[in-house]
């Protein structure tokens, strides 16, 4: 389906709003997708780019290696389970592990607004050595930026990292044939709602924490188990839904989720009843997906399982075909309806 | 309309002259005004919409409803 | 979730449904008129699980969607203003008013805050002494007395710097304006069930027995929608026109007495156009004049004038249910999430969006 523009004689626009970055943009969602399509796709194409993978894989003579870069400006800097320091480590570890990178290296960039406490700096960047030696990585890189008073809501960091690809890992969505099985490796959306539950506006109680965690160590052991994996990736913005999107259509695949298999914990049911929203669009940080061989299911779960990261671990749809990309959700009524790419990000509602 | 949420009052108190209490949806808490239920106390059910108890939930009526829907069940004998 | 779980049982629903079947001897259409009840219904896809006869349609129940465009405009006329805090409920932000929506005010740079209740808006302003708090207040009956508990504080406690917009709407006269069109197909309602948790069910019983039509109190979840649904049909079926409640665990005959009077010494009934609709009388609620101090058109002087809809744009007829939204020429063309025409693709409970978004298809041959 084409968007196209309404005709603009009909409707005056002081900034049309085409021409101005939104919130939305940064969502993850279709606005997200035509950013990328209109300005940065054009700008920069080039065949590993244009894959629009988690991490680039680029072949340096004998060595495969997968290259991913990310950025971080979330709010609060603090929130139950981590920091943006944790949260800018393990979002580029996982990135390179979900391509099956052995990650060996990150470098960080920081921006600081002036006035920003050095203590706290100290805070975050001790937190990014914790993660990192949790993950078994180093951080070999640096630079440091500071600006005006007034940007940087306090203090942006943008990580990338460098990974290493055995010779005999295959993985790509171009891998994806139906029938292929496809696992979570835990519950959904913990990431999104303890994070919301630290904002201003919005302030509940839990005990909910974040599942921002590094994922090398339970990609290991998946690959170890010898099932073919065809593909895995980790939903972050925009949630499972937005990456089972993404996923089709790098995989030209038809996705089937089946509702009531979707593991969500207690807390994060709630927390989406009272503000309207859907979990599988909530943000997850320690958590991935997998599209594996069906007769492999059982052994990839099994490894998946004996890892504390993947210990609900559990199969919650099945690819139908390829050819046409969608993403359907089978509900426990036994209807079948689109699990949809949002535009931008959710919204909480009213009605 | 509207989004509303049962959930449990777990504390209340005033504030500003006005009856404030903590509600537990099942891992989440939250502040709601419960000036509109003052026929529910600690332990009762609401139901919550945009920060406010509108309804006690009558758990009696609930249980009746599921009710006359077994009652639809063509093997069961009809009351 | 207690009180929520027992009422998403597939067992339940499947009960029902198979009652519904077997009742149904003729074509029937039955309207909901409630946003919240257009979302769990898109989202279980339960209009599929009934039989081909029952035609549900979903009317004006999104206030989001019916909010006038010039109390949009007037929101973001505001927000623009450097001494103002804009605060609203999330899925206002992307309805499109005349030039933009508000989070395209807020690109621009204005303050729009997204707020979960109005009593966070006048927090907001008790802490923002220096600047001007204002709260777009849309919703029907069931939001209405949260606007006013706030306004009714923010005088109490003489808060100089709160206003609201009033945007709030009355369910009964849409519905009564619905059946009263020459060209109305809808023979049954059912009636939003927080609502009437406010406003209690008496309202409706003039309705029914002026236009001979079914009228079921209905709940939210699953459960509650298809026993909606199929006391509206048994009631079609033996020709009784009657006024029911199914959503007795929150409703009860006479409503929310307290709520009810606080809505009634804060505003008062007028006059209002909805969006997509005519001017319905008595269908809008506005600030009462001992409490227009509070009103932030009055407040910072402005008149909100009537502004045109783009004629390609048919929320009109979606909302009177006389046009399925895939019927409409711009439906997915002109006319989507990301480029909206009109309010019902935007808000997740609008019609259109919601047919959008989680639309019929066609299962592939491999599929089971």
């Amino acid at each position: 389906m084409t968007d196209k523009l309404p005709s603009a004689g009909s409707c005056p626009i002081d900034a049309p709003r085409d021409e101005v970055v939104v919130l939305g943009h940064g969502s993850g969602g279709r606005l997200t997708a035509e950013l990328v399509n209109r300005v940065f796709l054009p700008a920069l194409s080039n065949p590993i780019l244009d894959r629009l993978e988690d991490a680039a894989g680029i072949a340096l003579g004998g060595t495969r290696i997968v290259f991913s870069t990310d950025a971080f400006v979330v709010k609060p800097l603090r929130f139950p389970g981590g920091d943006i320091g944790s949260l800018a480590v393990n979002g580029t570890i996982n990135d390179l592990a979900v391509m099956g990178g052995q990650p060996v290296g990150l470098s960080a960039a920081f921006i600081l607004e002036e006035g920003f406490a050095i203590e706290d700096l100290r805070d975050f960047t001790r937190s990014m050595r914790a993660a990192a030696d949790r993950a078994g990585v180093a951080i070999v890189a640096a630079d440091t930026k500071v600006v005006d008073h007034g940007k940087a809501d306090g203090l942006y960091i943008a990580t990338s990292g460098i990974g290493i690809v055995s010779d005999e890992l295959c993985l790509g969505p171009e891998q994806i044939k139906p029938g292929d099985a496809l696992l979570v490796s835990g519950p959904v959306g913990d990431h999104g709602i303890a994070v919301m539950s630290a904002r201003e506006g919005f302030e509940f109680q839990t005990a909910l924490v974040s599942d921002s965690a590094p994922l090398n160590g339970l990609v290991s052991s998946m690959l170890a188990s010898g099932g073919s994996i065809r593909c895995m990736r980790d939903p972050t913005r925009g949630g499972l839904a937005t990456i089972l999107n993404e996923l089709a259509r790098s995989g030209g695949a038809e996705i089937v989720v089946e509702d009531a298999r979707v593991p969500v914990r207690d807390a994060v049911r709630a927390a989406c009843e009272i503000l309207g929203l859907d979990p599988f669009y909530v943000a997850c940080e320690g958590t991935m997906v997998a599209i594996v061989a069906d007769e492999d299911e059982g052994r990839v779960l099994g490894a998946m399982r004996e890892h504390p990261l993947g210990a609900q671990a559990c199969r919650i749809g099945t690819v139908t075909a390829t050819g046409k990309p969608r993403v359907l959700l089978h509900t426990a009524f036994g209807t079948t309806r689109y699990l949809e790419q949002l535009s931008g990000s959710q919204l909480p509602r009213i009605c | 309309m509207c989004l509303g949420v049962p959930g449990r009052i777990v504390q209340i108190a005033d504030e500003n002259g006005i009856r404030m209490g903590e509600v537990d949806f099942g891992g989440i808490t939250r502040r709601a005004c419960l000036a509109y239920v003052p026929e529910a106390g600690v332990g009762d059910y609401v139901v919550i919409h945009a920060g406010f108890g509108i309804s006690k939930v009558d758990a009696r009526a609930a249980r009746r409803t599921l009710e006359l829907i077994e009652e639809l069940e063509p093997n069961k004998e009809r009351s | 979730m207690k009180f929520v779980d027992e009422f998403r049982d597939a067992a339940a629903v499947r009960m029902v449904i198979d009652s519904i079947r077997a009742l149904t001897t003729r074509p029937w259409t039955i309207m909901e008129v409630c946003g919240g009840q257009t979302h769990t219904i898109v989202r279980y896809g339960l209009d599929e699980l009934l039989p081909d006869q029952i035609s549900l349609v979903h009317g004006p129940g999104c206030p989001v969607c019916v909010t006038p465009i010039e109390m949009i405009d007037a929101a973001i006329a505001l927000a623009r203003r450097r001494e103002v805090a804009l605060c609203s409920f999330g899925d206002m932000l992307r309805v499109p008013g005349s030039s933009g929506d508000l989070f395209d005010a807020q690109a621009a740079g204005a303050e729009v805050r997204i707020v979960y209740s109005p009593l966070d808006a006048l927090e907001l302003a008790r802490r923002l002494t220096g600047r001007e708090v204002v709260f777009l207040a849309v919703g029907f009956e069931t939001t209405a007395p949260t606007t006013a508990m706030a306004v009714h504080q923010a005088a109490t406690l003489k808060i100089p710097n709160f206003s609201i917009i009033s945007a709030h709407v009355r369910v009964p006269p849409a519905i009564a304006a619905i059946l009263a069109s020459p060209h109305n197909r809808v023979q049954s309602f059912l009636a939003a069930g927080h609502v009437c948790t406010i406003m209690g069910v008496e309202e409706y019983r003039p309705i029914v027995e002026k236009f001979r039509v079914p009228i079921v109190v209905t709940g939210f979840e699953p459960v509650d929608l298809v026993q909606g649904v199929a006391m509206c049909v048994r009631q079609l079926e033996e020709g009784r026109a009657e006024l029911e409640n199914q959503y007795a665990r929150s409703v009860r005959s006479e409503g929310n007495l307290a709520a009810k009077k606080l809505i009634e010494e804060v505003f008062v009934p007028v006059d209002r156009r909805w969006r997509g609709l005519d001017t319905l009388p008595n269908s809008g609620l506005a600030l009462r004049e001992r409490y227009a101090a509070f009103d932030a058109l009055r407040r910072f002087g402005l008149a909100p004038s009537s502004a045109p809809e783009r004629t390609e744009c048919r929320a009109g007829e979606v909302l009177r249910g006389l046009l399925k939204p895939p019927e409409c020429p711009a439906f997915g063309k002109s006319c989507t999430p990301e480029h909206p025409l009109g309010a019902p693709m935007v808000s997740s409970e609008g019609a259109c969006a919601a047919y959008l978004r989680s639309g019929r298809f066609a299962a592939s041959p491999q599929s089971k």
